[in-house]
């Protein structure tokens, strides 16, 4: 059976690619380096229109209409601009309230739109354009360690990563949070408290790690205009030993947080990037067989969030207690202890 | 027996899931069709892989192991039709439900006219009704517009006007669509479904074809005023909705392709076999299908011939946290035998929006997962109640009940009834079936091309006969008597039991065996045949036997938090679960 892979990696090569939904215009070129907040491409979406109907308004025939207006498509108009105008001796006018962009003046009917936002796609790693996709985005590359996390905000941005966790189930208290930590990326454990996202965001840092967030916090931790990207789960879940000695051996360096949100359909996921000057002995895997030797991660109870070694996959369903039977791998957790999890509640670490 | 109809048609029938994508193999054993093996692997249709045919091709495979028959080429394509030396099928259909709910406008110009029956055409397929716009909308023309460019639905479905009626009004709403698709991208602009005044057909078509990347039409929903005609255009959304998927799913196409262009959607498929049993049961008995998936769940009353579907854009995957803005976690932990903090609660339902092809391996998740079955069950009916008040009443008799996804079948069986009955809560006799291997669908679709195979195959095992249920209406206090009911075997042999109010007893008979039930209830205690009125039933037996419901109708659980956990635990101890 194919296993979904959960990436914590020491040093791999990381290629991302990076589109906008809709097109729009690409602002990299081939082989420039980028930061991971830089934008990269980016795309105008319409938001609001004035609509007029020249027939109407001014009591025309169509025909009349089409020569009472006096704009043309993709023309910018101003505020207050006349936009149609009937002839005779007293003739009457369309004024626009808004400025704008025409974007249909034809039939006797004139829509313009009046506001427009611009979709920013930010490169969200470090590294380097390996790709230009026209219209759309880019193909970036970079050398690094990576861990894959469950949940992020949607935010992105790069700073010196700080350890405040000692072991993998350390909580972090709102009074640990003071202004020393300006501008850094703070590995902090579990939260349950909503004043440490308060007070990380009045500090500011550039970034929160936690191990696990207690669920009601998810509306404020998207509010936030730091990155928050939690690796393991919901209140309580300590982090997982590997990620921890990952990122604790990388306190003092220079760090990305990509939170973007967990996407399960398209495979994207919050990934904390730590670009190293190392060719990659790894490269991420995307798809998997289940196999003895593994290390894979448990999803769910009662061993959520462990780490373990697949020892063997049994040949038979195997009967769980809450009634199920299910293909099932035996594994040999950290602690030394080997349980029975079933293949659906584990990903293969790599 | 009609063999001499057969012409030994081998059927290979795909069902493609969110989580799980299922092949099943029908052929012709001693002159009937019956079900022979199924093959159920994980399905591909998003990340890593992002290819739906792949699933469909390791699901195939897995069946030429099971069956030893050879059904793809060496370059993994499906042999179709069967060749001289056997290899292959002759008819391939597919149903599929893959892919997020779609997101839909409904455009009408009545609210309580043909906005009501869009909404309720919508509801009956995996969508998400994101926006409407009708006729007394305060909003500007432009506001209008803009809106529909904000919700960028995949679908925007316009109803409106009685047939030969007035039609400007549903032209300028008509425009504004037009005007919004026309402002999207290309590749974003929604497809439309128009099931409006039958008479602006094909000036609609003619105005809206240019900024839509698909356009159908099908007949007015509403011909007029006091007459709904969803039929047809139920039809036309399943093939949109199909038309859809083709387009966004990678490996569809090819998919269709191979079948030949019998590709349907899962839920629609459904509502062709609940018509189909419907029409089989007669005009006065009613049945139920639940299947209740990682991302819809679908909800199918068969009555009169007819079938009323509601599909939720809810299921025990990506969507399940959404539950929480209509069910409390008190809701949910109502029905747990356990003292179980809220977090558990919160946690598990977001575990399984990260993880929905994650199974519980506890007792304790187990039971919580059986929690959320229920309340989206109830959510279900409660909906389908109010869409359709007319044919489910609020104590509803089903002949059978239907339960399908992976959930209920692949739990404990008493467990899973338990979910079923605390959910459904049905009055009188019920058989409870289990469809293990997701047939229904799949006999759905084959319907459409074999009349004969979904008969022999109903009438086969392929399905899990939990047992007869006896649901019994009744109030007051718990413990009095209130039935009595006697039991004779094929063999002769009787039992005789006293049921007390408040209880759910289990009487052994296995299954393929039937018995005679005679039920003898007390004067206000209601079985079905109206208050206090007796009856003696041929009931067949189930995995489980016969199970009498005395728990009353409504459901009520004490208040009392410890007394409703021990009760929760006595009735899941009595189904063996």
């Amino acid at each position: 059976m194919w296993a979904h892979c959960l990436s914590i990696l020491p040093v791999t090569s990381i290629i991302r690619k990076r589109t906008l939904p809709i097109p729009g215009t690409v602002l990299v070129k081939l082989n420039q380096r980028v930061t991971a907040t830089e934008v990269i491409a980016e795309a105008t979406i319409p938001r609001s229109h004035l609509y007029f109907n020249v027939a109407r308004s001014l009591g025309l025939s169509p025909l009349a209409a089409a020569k009472a207006t006096r704009v043309r498509a993709g023309e910018q108009v101003a505020q207050n601009a006349v936009i149609a105008e009937s002839s005779g001796l007293f003739p009457r006018q369309i004024r626009t309230p808004k400025a704008g962009r025409v974007i249909l003046a034809s039939d006797g009917e004139i829509l313009i739109e009046v506001e427009s936002t611009t979709l920013p796609l930010l490169a969200g790693l470090p590294g380097v354009v390996t790709q230009v996709i026209p219209s759309l985005g880019a193909i970036i590359q970079t050398n690094g360690a990576l861990i894959q996390g469950v949940f992020g905000n949607g935010r992105v941005d790069t700073g010196l990563l700080i350890n405040l966790m000692e072991r993998e189930g350390d909580v972090i208290e709102a009074s640990r949070l003071d202004l020393s930590f300006r501008g850094a990326i703070l590995l902090a454990g579990q939260c349950r408290d909503a004043q440490v996202l308060r007070n990380a965001a009045e500090i500011p840092v550039r970034g929160l790690i936690l191990s696990s967030l207690l669920p009601n916090l998810i509306p404020l931790a998207l509010q936030m205009k730091y990155p928050i990207i939690v690796t393991d789960g919901l209140w309580p879940t300590p982090m997982n030993p590997l990620a921890f000695k990952l990122l604790s051996s990388h306190a003092r360096r220079e760090i990305t947080l990509n939170a973007q949100f967990y996407n399960r359909r398209q495979g994207i996921r919050a990934e904390i990037v730590i670009p190293l000057p190392v060719s990659p002995e790894a490269k991420e895997d995307e798809v998997q067989v289940f196999a003895p030797g593994q290390m894979v991660y448990v999803l769910r109870a009662p061993y959520t969030g462990q780490i373990g070694q697949l020892v063997n996959l049994l040949p038979e369903p195997v009967n769980f207690p809450g009634g199920i039977s299910a293909s099932a791998a035996e594994v040999r957790l950290e602690n030394g202890e080997q349980v029975l999890v079933p293949l659906a509640n584990m990903q293969i670490v790599g | 027996m009609p063999t001499s109809v057969i012409e030994g048609e081998s059927i290979l029938a795909v069902d493609i899931g969110n989580i799980h994508t299922r092949a099943a193999l029908f052929d012709v054993v001693e002159g009937e069709y019956r079900f022979l093996a199924t093959a159920c692997v994980p399905s591909t249709a998003d990340a890593p892989w992002h290819d739906a045919a792949e699933a469909v091709r390791q699901a195939v495979e897995s069946l030429e192991k099971v069956t030893g028959r050879t059904f793809l080429t060496p370059q993994r394509l499906l042999i179709l039709p069967a060749d001289s030396e056997g290899n292959g099928i002759d008819g391939l259909v597919i149903t599929a439900s893959a892919g997020e709910p779609l997101k839909t406008a409904l455009v009408g110009l009545l609210d309580e006219v043909s906005l009501q029956s869009a909404r309720c055409l919508a509801e009956s397929a995996p969508t998400n009704v994101v926006e409407t716009i009708h006729l007394h909308d305060r909003r500007r023309f432009e506001e209008q517009m803009d809106v529909l460019l904000r919700a960028q639905p995949d679908l925007v479905i316009v109803a409106g006007g009685v047939d030969g009626g007035a039609g400007r009004s549903v032209l300028r709403l008509v425009e504004a669509v037009g005007l919004a698709a026309y402002r999207m991208p290309e590749e974003k602009r929604p497809a439309i479904l128009y099931v409006g005044n039958s008479v602006l057909t094909q000036e609609i078509e003619s105005s809206l074809k240019p900024y839509t990347r698909l356009l159908k039409t099908a007949p007015n929903i509403r011909p007029s005023l006091d007459e709904e005609d969803l039929e047809p255009a139920r039809r036309a959304l399943a093939e949109v909705c199909a038309q859809l998927r083709r387009s966004t799913l990678r490996g569809m196409e090819e998919l269709f392709q191979w079948s030949g262009g019998h590709m349907l959607p899962t839920s629609y498929a459904e509502t062709r076999l609940v018509r189909f049993l419907s029409q089989t049961l007669g005009a006065e008995r009613s049945i139920l299908a639940v299947d209740l998936g990682a991302s819809n769940t679908s909800i199918l009353l068969g009555r009169g011939g007819q079938a009323f579907t509601q599909v939720l854009p809810m299921g025990l995957g990506e969507p399940l946290p959404r539950l929480f803005n209509q069910v409390t976690v008190e809701e949910i932990l109502r029905w747990s035998p356990y003292d179980l903090p809220a977090h558990r609660v919160m946690d598990l339902a977001y575990q399984k929006a990260l993880y929905p092809q994650s199974i519980p391996a506890t007792q304790e998740e187990m039971i919580l997962e059986l929690a959320f079955v229920r309340e989206i069950l109830r959510l279900g009916v409660r909906q389908l109640r109010q869409r359709y008040p007319d044919v489910l009443s609020p104590l509803p008799f089903f002949e059978m009940i239907l339960v399908g996804g992976a959930a209920l079948t692949h739990s404990h069986f008493g467990a899973a009834l338990l979910a079923v009955l605390d959910a459904i809560q049905p009055t009188g006799l019920t058989s409870i079936l289990l469809d293990p291997n997701g047939l229904l669908p799949m006999l759905g679709a084959i319907a459409e091309r074999n009349s004969l195979l979904p008969v022999h195959v109903l009438e086969s095992n392929a399905f899990i006969n939990l047992g007869t249920v006896v649901s019994v209406v009744a109030s007051g206090a718990y413990g009095t008597p209130i039935l009595r009911a006697q039991i004779t075997y094929e063999n002769g042999t009787e039992a005789r039991l006293e049921i007390r109010h408040g209880n759910l007893e289990l009487i052994p008979l296995p299954a393929g065996e039937t018995a005679r039930l005679s039920l003898q209830p007390a004067r206000n205690v209601d079985i079905g045949l109206g208050r206090g009125r007796s009856g003696t039933f041929t009931i067949t037996g189930g995995t489980l036997g016969v199970i009498i419901d005395a728990r009353g109708r409504p459901l009520g659980l004490p208040e009392d938090v410890v007394r409703r956990r021990e009760l929760a635990k006595k009735w899941l101890w009595t189904l063996g679960g």
